[in-house]
């Protein structure tokens, strides 16, 4: 599977989500080029945990239309090919961090192999055979996010995956994003730090449900004539 | 659905019992102790522990697994990793399965600790064979736990998770016909008590109980296996790909 320039990894039309009677999303479109970073910027509710949770297919949606790597969200087949890592670490906090990517891995048919690659990827070799209950909220995270990498996923959907970790840590979790991509993994990080949007390839700028402004980190900053991404968000924000 | 993911499932959550020593010890300790505290409980009438022993050898493995799954899978609920499992490619038969096979072999565990107690040091007879008293308890065991997990999707919290037992289980336990014959209570209530499936399962443990081994027996358990296939059913129609 080699990288189509410029081939979509999602694509979004006229996307209505309603929640709690509330219109989260009013109808969005969108498309997500295929091997790159793309991140979702957004303050808190934003919509981006509600866009996200669309495209992975776990999200009841109220109208339009998401389509994943050639098929719809939610299509079974893409349970093989999607990863999703919520902002809540999704793992057994009574198990080890081997034994959750254990299972993980079996539910999964990966080989066992695979487990030792993800836990270096993440950094938690050390911690193996640590209760996840007894880690610290960004070790947690990267168990989840190990978990996720275990099917080595086409489209890896990441809510604020660096929340709580240390800026070296952040730095080298951005490499391996840039080396999974360079690898034709899709990636959408959802973030809502200025200084990880700057290593985004794509940027979604995103604020009350609607999508404010979309294009390279390069482009925004051209096209407002601002210092930094902070000052690109509020001039486009205010101005929309 | 696949048979290795529902073997997988059952071996990681029996190692999360096992992990948790105190619930464990509670589930294996309480049934037999409580046994013993029936039996003293009624030395002045030995005829009524004689009637009820043996069947509540079979009993406690229901009430238990109702309330170890009800919160087993409330936290799979809150904590996330029932959604992460919805997202992959795992059938819902598969977890369910899982499910039922580990709370089967702890049930079964349960359930020979307390026979072993009940039929060698408290003196419990049963014209029927002991295994069979066992094997009924797993089927109960099972029961409750697919009745758990169905509840489970009802309960937010904890806290409601645990009040489902007092609703959900304590009335029928009194309408089974442990306590007082079903034929000597009220007719509404006998009538009502035709739809509650602890009913068969506490029928079929005394009939063993007695040594009747006759046709109301298989039909007994015959029906609290469709009753287990139904809350399984109705569970799985609880568990989401796509949620609100």
């Amino acid at each position: 599977m080699s990288a189509v320039p410029g081939a979509v990894a999602v694509g979004i039309r006229d996307l209505h989500v309603v929640r709690g009677g509330r219109p989260i999303l009013p109808g969005i479109s969108l498309s997500v080029r295929r091997g790159t970073v793309t991140g979702l910027l957004g303050p808190s509710g934003s919509g981006k945990t509600t866009l996200m949770r669309s495209i992975v297919g776990v999200q009841v949606v109220a109208g339009g239309e998401v389509t994943v790597l050639g098929l719809p969200a939610g299509h079974p087949e893409l349970r093989r090919r999607v990863a999703y890592v919520t902002q809540e670490p999704s793992v057994y906090a009574d198990l080890t961090v081997h034994e959750n990517l254990r299972y993980f891995a079996r539910v999964m048919g990966t080989d066992a192999r695979r487990i030792e690659e993800v836990l270096e990827t993440v950094g938690l070799e050390e911690h193996a055979d640590q209760i996840v209950e007894t880690l610290s909220g960004g070790e947690r995270s990267r168990a989840s996010l190990a978990a996720a990498l275990l099917g080595r996923p086409e489209l890896l959907v990441l809510d604020e995956p660096t929340v709580g970790l240390d800026p070296i840590l952040r730095r080298d979790l951005w490499k391996r994003f840039h080396d999974l991509a360079a690898k034709d993994t899709t990636l959408l990080v959802s973030t809502h730090v200025m200084d990880e949007a700057a290593r985004c390839d794509d940027l979604v700028l995103l604020r009350e449900g609607r999508i404010v402004a979309t294009g390279t980190p390069q482009e925004l900053l051209d096209r407002t004539a601002a210092d930094d991404l902070e000052a690109v968000f509020i001039t486009l924000a205010e101005s929309a | 659905m696949s048979p290795s993911i529902a073997v997988a499932t059952a071996e990681r959550v029996v190692r999360q019992l096992r992990r948790d020593r105190r619930t464990l010890a509670l589930v294996l300790v309480v049934p037999p102790a409580l046994l013993a505290l029936f039996k003293y409980v009624f030395e002045a009438q030995p005829a009524t522990f004689e009637r009820i022993g043996a069947p509540l050898v079979g009993l406690f493995p229901f009430i238990l697994m109702f309330l170890v799954t009800s919160i087993a899978m409330l936290r799979e609920r809150t904590g996330g990793t029932l959604e992460r499992l919805m997202s992959l490619p795992l059938a819902k038969l598969d977890l369910l399965l899982g499910y039922g096979l580990a709370f089967a072999v702890v049930a079964a565990l349960q359930a020979t600790i307390t026979s072993a107690v009940g039929f060698g040091l408290l003196d419990l007879d049963t014209e029927g064979a002991i295994w069979a008293v066992v094997a009924i308890a797993v089927a109960n065991a099972v029961l409750g736990m697919a009745l758990g997990l169905l509840l489970s999707a009802f309960a937010t919290s904890e806290f409601q998770a645990v009040q489902f037992m007092p609703a959900v289980v304590f009335p029928q336990i009194l309408l089974c016909g442990l306590l007082v014959p079903r034929e000597a209570m009220p007719s509404v209530l006998e009538g009502i008590s035709w739809f509650l499936p602890l009913t068969y399962a506490y029928d079929a443990l005394a009939r063993v109980t007695e040594g009747d081994h006759g046709g109301r027996l298989w039909l007994d358990v015959a029906i609290v296996l469709g009753s287990i296939v139904l809350a399984l059913a109705l569970g799985a129609t609880t568990l989401r790909r796509r949620t609100p």
